[in-house]
């Protein structure tokens, strides 16, 4: 009965929401609304490290990588290729997708905090990468002058901040319901029961890492897309945009959000943002460092969302009811049963 | 070397040498980082920051005298340690949390304490005056080569064999091998995880505080310097096998060369050699690595 | 005939602890087979290695036939290996019937294999039988996390069952029930078809009676008898090992 309510009310609030978001480029000026924009292609990244740290347990600071590389290919490839968006969506995802399987190695046998080392560091040098590859990426300087986008063939091309953002929300909640859809299926069963167990997930006779891989490539793809959105929302795109600062934030958002569920990471997510780009639209000079205490304050503060941050556990046997041996000896037994 | 054919080494022989240097300041700087997450399990996000403050109190304090340079470094070193025991202090609240919070603290710390060293410091990339004995050059194989940096290259020779001997060869050296190979070892020994973590964290900023400090006139002090240094001590972490002193070592080294060597023989390929490099050890090492991560 | 598991010489070492000093168990469908033995015998191990999660440094283990040493504990599951843990493993986020269909899944066949959903369905008709057969139908959308430490037990075996095993692993199945769930316990394993065939770790000896008809006796990390229950409740060999071995 509770339970009920509860959905009622979240399907509620959720609805409003929507509706705001869709008669909001009437309401405020150009200049938010392109802000918006760009804060609902961020929100679909943070929708991506939420599948990732939530609901897969990898913690990940490194979405910006497959975010820039979406943003990169559709800014230099899938303008070249059709000024159609949803070609230069797929390729953006595309370009996600492929971005994540090669990293895929890195990461699938990791676990907690060397995840997060791992996919700081691969993000970290994406960035290098597009600021140092000038011929094609335009270095620190970035590439300026992206040709406008036809949303579909035979429509006209998107000319105002307004029609942008209509844009991105129609792509980012398209995705966003995929991303809902895919949790309801079997993948997305195994998913839940993987960061809760995965050693029992693998003694059930399931391939964990085919699994994890499986949801890396995924988010890779959301985020390549949601890159997509980036470049159609600023029409320009620079090294900067993808820093691990960027991470950060959206990580700090999907944890505010309860790290597991999508809605709550969009709305970390956008807060987050949105807070940032407020603080330095009001304290130029001073915002990193009330940004900075912003960050410990809201880790203080979050005792709810922390708990609710599941973490996949250190896949190590729980200590038995009738040790055979000294349990340290049962530790290294266990060890090799981390191997597929 | 020169004899066997002079005009192909020679152009090489001045990038190789800054890539020694290079390298071992990236992994004097790299292995506060593996302390951090190998005995204390903390991605400390403002390692890099720990650097700044070294490379900060160098720039403002080197007058071109040995004193002001053996004053920087205590001072240096002092005030990386002292932050890096502040941050031990923030931590302790959320030590029960989780990796995640406790990573994205360290993130809100570097970001305020980059905040407060530009603005105690100004936005401009300061210089950094080394001492005027050393501030010539030598001839080194008959190439000029900065005195600084082949002074550096010794001491931080010697920085890293100390640590070398430290981690190997004493009490606390033994604990925190012991930690990185099997942290549930330590909980289980009665340390109090609170004084480790103040400790491992001190530990952490002086040796990135000396790095800052010695290193300034090399990697100097600027806004960008946290960032770059925390790549590149996470980038030689991750390919030196996450916590093996001498993997750490050579991993460093080899950055070192492929950032300077590498970019003056194939200045094309340049953005991609870090990712390669990561590609290349993946693929030789992958099985050893992994099974280091499982571990872990 | 050829028996459905065949270890032999297992030998695991930790350090220069011998866990298990070359041991041989052969199990024949349908067997219900009995391990025991006291504290560090290596009961447990065993179990590790045959269900893959530890490698021993010497031995073969061949299943249905094929040499599954080099095979992980999941490649094993999918064979017919199924396991229960001395303490129960579930996933606790995941209500009772989803940790049935998630343990059902890798061997579940769809009646119609392209439509969607289809192995999930297949997954769900198993789950519903067999947490009523555990006496879970009331707590089936409950999250695993919250039931009693008896349900949970139960929950694990319905999983197991679910993976349709050919030999069933129990490691302690007793261990922590009431009374009454332990009589269910045995009820249910000795409902159990007769093709499963079932090697039980137990330490309360009335139970082994009840369930085995064979039983090998460990120690020391080696076997130290192997017969009918009869034959070892009266071996003086053995009493002579509980009685050094078990306070």
């Amino acid at each position: 009965m509770r339970n009920e309510v509860i959905r009622w009310g979240r399907g509620g609030v959720a609805a409003l929401v929507l509706v705001g978001l869709v008669v909001a480029p009437w309401v405020v000026d150009d200049y938010t609304t392109a802000i918006l924009a760009r804060t609902l292609a961020l929100a679909l990244v943070g929708v991506s490290v939420a599948l990732l740290t939530g609901v897969a347990g990898m913690p990940t600071l490194g979405q910006t990588a497959p975010y820039a590389a979406g943003a990169y290919a559709c800014a230099v490839l899938g303008s070249r290729i059709s000024d159609v968006g949803v070609v230069q969506v797929a390729v953006a995802a595309g370009a996600g997708a492929a971005l994540a399987a090669l990293t895929v190695p890195l990461v699938v046998h990791a676990r907690g905090v060397i995840v997060l080392m791992i996919t700081l560091a691969v993000g970290e040098l994406v960035v290098t990468v597009l600021g140092r590859w000038r011929s094609v990426t335009g270095g620190t300087d970035g590439l300026a002058g992206i040709p406008a986008v036809r949303p579909f063939w035979g429509l006209p091309v998107l000319a105002t901040d307004q029609a942008r953002y209509l844009y991105t929300l129609v792509v980012a909640a398209t995705l966003v319901g995929a991303v809902l859809l895919l949790l309801r299926t079997r993948a997305g069963l195994l998913l839940r029961a993987g960061r809760d167990d995965e050693t029992r997930l693998r003694a059930s006779g399931h391939r964990v890492p085919l699994l994890v891989s499986g949801a890396h490539v995924a988010a890779g793809a959301i985020a390549g897309a949601a890159g997509s959105l980036l470049v159609v929302a600023q029409q320009y795109i620079s090294p900067a945009d993808f820093g691990f600062d960027t991470s950060a934030l959206l990580l700090l958002g999907v944890v505010i959000g309860g790290t597991a569920s999508v809605g709550g990471a969009l709305v970390g997510a956008a807060l987050v943002i949105a807070a940032r780009d407020w603080l330095f639209g009001v304290l130029p000079g001073h915002a990193p460092l009330v940004l900075g205490a912003l960050f410990v304050a809201t880790v203080y503060l979050l005792p709810s969302g922390v708990d609710r941050a599941r973490l996949r556990p250190r896949p190590t046997d729980v200590p038995p009811v009738h040790p055979d041996r000294p349990a340290v000896r049962e530790h290294a037994g266990a060890a090799p049963e981390l191997r597929t | 070397m020169v004899a066997a054919g002079p005009n192909r080494i020679d152009p090489y022989l001045i990038p190789a040498l800054d890539g020694v240097a290079y390298g071992l300041l990236v992994f004097v700087a790299a292995s506060g980082l593996v302390f951090c997450f190998g005995v204390a399990n903390i991605l400390n996000l403002a390692h890099g920051m720990l650097y700044a403050i070294g490379g900060y109190t160098a720039a403002a304090l080197l007058d071109g005298g040995w004193a002001s340079l053996a004053l920087a470094l205590a001072v240096g070193v002092l005030a990386a340690a002292a932050a890096g025991v502040l941050l031990a202090g923030l931590l302790t609240p959320v030590a029960t949390g989780n990796h995640l919070t406790q990573a994205l603290l360290t993130f809100g710390v570097a970001l305020a304490g980059g905040s407060l060293l530009v603005a105690g410091f100004g936005p401009d990339d300061p210089r950094v005056r080394v001492p005027a004995a050393l501030d010539g050059s030598v001839v080194v194989a008959g190439h000029r080569y900065a005195a600084y940096r082949l002074v550096f290259i010794v001491v931080a020779a010697v920085i890293s064999a100390a640590l070398y001997l430290v981690v190997r060869r004493t009490r606390a050296g033994m604990l925190v091998r012991a930690a990185v190979d099997d942290p549930e070892m330590v909980a289980c020994m009665g340390v109090s995880p609170t004084r480790i973590r103040a400790g491992v964290l001190a530990a952490a900023g002086a040796l990135a505080g000396a790095a800052g400090v010695l290193g300034a006139p090399i990697i100097g002090p600027g806004t960008d310097t946290a960032d770059t240094v925390l790549l590149l001590s996470l980038v030689v972490v991750v390919l030196g096998g996450l916590g093996s002193m001498a993997g750490t070592l050579l991993a460093a080294l080899a950055i070192g060369e492929i950032q300077t060597l590498g970019v003056a023989l194939l200045p094309s390929a340049a953005p991609f050699l870090l990712f390669a490099a990561m590609a290349a050890v993946l693929a030789v090492r992958a099985r050893g690595l992994a099974t280091r991560w499982r571990t872990t | 005939m050829t028996p459905l598991l065949d270890a032999r010489d297992v030998q695991v070492r930790y350090g220069s602890l011998a866990a298990l000093a070359g041991v041989d168990l052969s199990i024949h469908d349908g067997q219900r087979h009995a391990l025991i033995g006291p504290n560090g015998a290596g009961k447990t191990t065993l179990l590790n290695v045959i269900a893959g999660a530890t490698r021993p440094q010497r031995g073969t283990v061949v299943f249905g036939g094929r040499d599954v040493g080099r095979l992980g504990p999941a490649a094993r599951a999918r064979r017919g290996i199924n396991r229960i843990h001395q303490r129960p493993a579930v996933f606790s986020t995941l209500t009772a019937t989803e940790n049935v269909v998630v343990a059902a899944l890798p061997r579940v066949i769809p009646q119609r294999r392209w439509r969607p959903g289809g192995r999930r369905r297949a997954a769900q008709h198993r789950a519903g039988p067999l947490l009523e057969q555990m006496g879970l139908a009331d707590v089936a959308s409950v999250p695993a996390g919250h039931l009693a430490h008896g349900q949970r037990r139960q929950l694990e075996i319905a999983m197991a069952l679910a993976g349709r095993p050919r030999l069933l692993l129990l490691d302690e199945p007793a261990a922590g029930l009431s009374a009454t769930e332990v009589g269910r316990l045995v009820e249910l394993l000795r409902a159990l078809p007769r093709a499963v065939a079932v090697l039980l770790v137990e330490h309360r000896l009335d139970l082994v009676y009840a369930l085995a008809d064979t039983v090998t006796v460990l120690r020391d990390g080696q076997r130290l008898a192997a017969g009918t229950p009869d034959e070892i409740r009266t071996s003086p060999l053995v009493r002579q090992a509980y009685a050094d071995g078990v306070a």
